[in-house]
């Protein structure tokens, strides 16, 4: 079964760790076409909306739809529509860039396995270094192969976290490109950031989140750094 | 799908276990010394105490096993790729069979150099009924792992992982023990008693299809976290 879906929407989700509030009654939409961006201090909630929006992480109240799809019946089909990319990464060091990517291609059941590997060589810009292991790259080339590998499988919903750590001027450029193309063809993107320079580059809407709450869900309009000092660095202090 | 992604999940462990050797070699390493160290205290005068080797192979087995449960599972959170395989469009519990594969593989390699180690040192006739010890040896060691990697792979984000995991897999592997340790004593035996050992294999594969099916059912909800 194959499942499509042109949004996704969060409704009054709450996400409890024991006694501990992750997330308290947030709600938002995300469309296709559109890069939503995340902002917030550390300890947000930012991540773990990001980890319940990709199926790891179960909420403890309120609704995820994927379109007309429930969390609840959140399945391999589903799963098979979401690209993450974790703060951590998620690859193996031992195993070469090449070797990384046909795993994850061949473990998502995709046909062309080689060819796409090898596009993803080439996005990331690894084509001479794919046979290399990846514990001998800097953070910033594994940067750019944890991110093809999340796009490998060509994901209606991309979710990113902190994308653009440990790359380069130039590289965070190219990504910026790449995220906006991804946009033109109806992907649905969803980017924690705390680089608010490039995120006034690159979001169309921010949700700004503090202690686990939605405190602003506008459009970015060019002026995001003045909607994050509104939102969090004046009630911070 | 489900078969295919459980080969490539244990294939995958298998390649990443051949470039670096890591677990395999401080397993073997760590089940050898402690052959050894038992052999020293129970072997007086080239003989050893009654039943004793059987018991020794089996606490070098468990011994080993958590050893190797717990790397394998280190190297799946060191880059939160634990994530990654949950992640994928395929049956979770496929991902469980592809690391319950590759730890019963590690294991078995590790058998088949403490065996003829316990020969040696316990004047045992490891040779008498070669299949049906190879018979024991596996049964035991599928039941034992599969609760293991079920444990290993729950308490992989758990800080207290290292205590954690023998605290909660020995009690319940215990039946396992006990089966392989009676088993394989009976095996060990002057004549070797097959029957007995027969027995005792039989009820290792009760254990491990209660326990392979067990952990095949809560594997997906234990994992969503």
């Amino acid at each position: 079964m194959k499942v499509d879906f042109e949004d996704v929407a969060v409704r009054e989700l709450s996400r409890h760790y024991g006694r501990r509030r992750a997330l308290s009654r947030v709600s938002l939409t995300c469309r296709a076409g559109e890069v939503l961006g995340l902002l917030g201090p550390n300890g947000a909630g930012k991540s773990t909306l990001l980890a319940i929006l990709a199926t790891l992480l179960a909420p403890s109240a309120g609704d995820v739809r994927y379109g007309d799809l429930d969390l609840r019946d959140a399945g391999p089909a589903l799963r098979a529509r979401i690209g993450f990319l974790s703060h951590d990464l998620h690859l193996y060091p031992e195993l070469t860039a090449r070797e990384n990517l046909r795993f994850f291609g061949q473990l998502y059941g995709l046909d062309r396995v080689e060819a796409r590997v090898r596009e993803a060589l080439e996005h990331a810009g690894l084509s001479q270094r794919g046979d290399d292991p990846v514990s001998g790259f800097s953070r910033g080339m594994r940067q750019r192969l944890a991110l093809e590998r999340a796009l490998l499988h060509e994901p209606r919903l991309l979710l990113l976290d902190e994308p653009f750590t440990g790359l380069d001027d130039a590289s965070v450029g190219a990504l910026v490109t790449r995220l906006r193309a991804l946009r033109a063809a109806g992907r649905i993107i969803v980017v924690v950031t705390h680089d608010l320079d490039v995120a006034e580059a690159l979001l169309d809407r921010l949700a700004v989140l503090k202690d686990g709450r939605l405190v602003a869900l506008e459009n970015a309009s060019g002026r995001i750094r003045e909607h994050y000092r509104a939102f969090v660095v004046s009630r911070t202090s | 799908m489900f078969f295919r992604v459980a080969w490539l999940v244990m294939r995958k462990d298998l390649t990443v276990e051949v470039r670096s050797r890591e677990i395999l070699y401080t397993t073997a390493f760590f089940a050898v010394a402690c052959v050894l160290v038992f052999s020293f205290a129970l072997v007086k005068e080239g003989r050893p105490l009654e039943d004793a080797a059987a018991g020794i192979l089996w606490i070098a087995v468990a011994f080993a096993g958590t050893l190797a449960l717990g790397r394998t599972f280190e190297r799946e959170r060191h880059s939160e790729t634990l994530r990654a395989l949950m992640l994928a469009p395929s049956p979770r519990a496929a991902v469980y069979v592809g690391k319950l594969l590759g730890i019963v593989l590690l294991l078995l390699v590790v058998e088949a150099a403490l065996v003829p180690l316990i020969g040696l040192l316990f004047n045992v006739p490891i040779l008498a009924r070669p299949l049906l010890l190879a018979g024991l040896l596996a049964a035991g060691t599928v039941g034992f792992a599969a609760v293991g990697t079920l444990f290993a792979a729950m308490l992989v984000r758990a800080r207290s992982r290292d205590v954690l995991l023998p605290v909660l897999l020995y009690p319940i592997t215990i039946p396992v023990v006990i089966g392989g340790v009676r088993g394989t004593a009976a095996l060990f035996e002057l004549p070797p008693s097959s029957e007995m050992a027969g027995m005792w294999m039989a009820l290792l594969l009760f254990f491990d299809v209660v326990f392979v099916t067990l952990s095949l059912w809560t594997f997906e909800p234990l994992m969503t976290e």
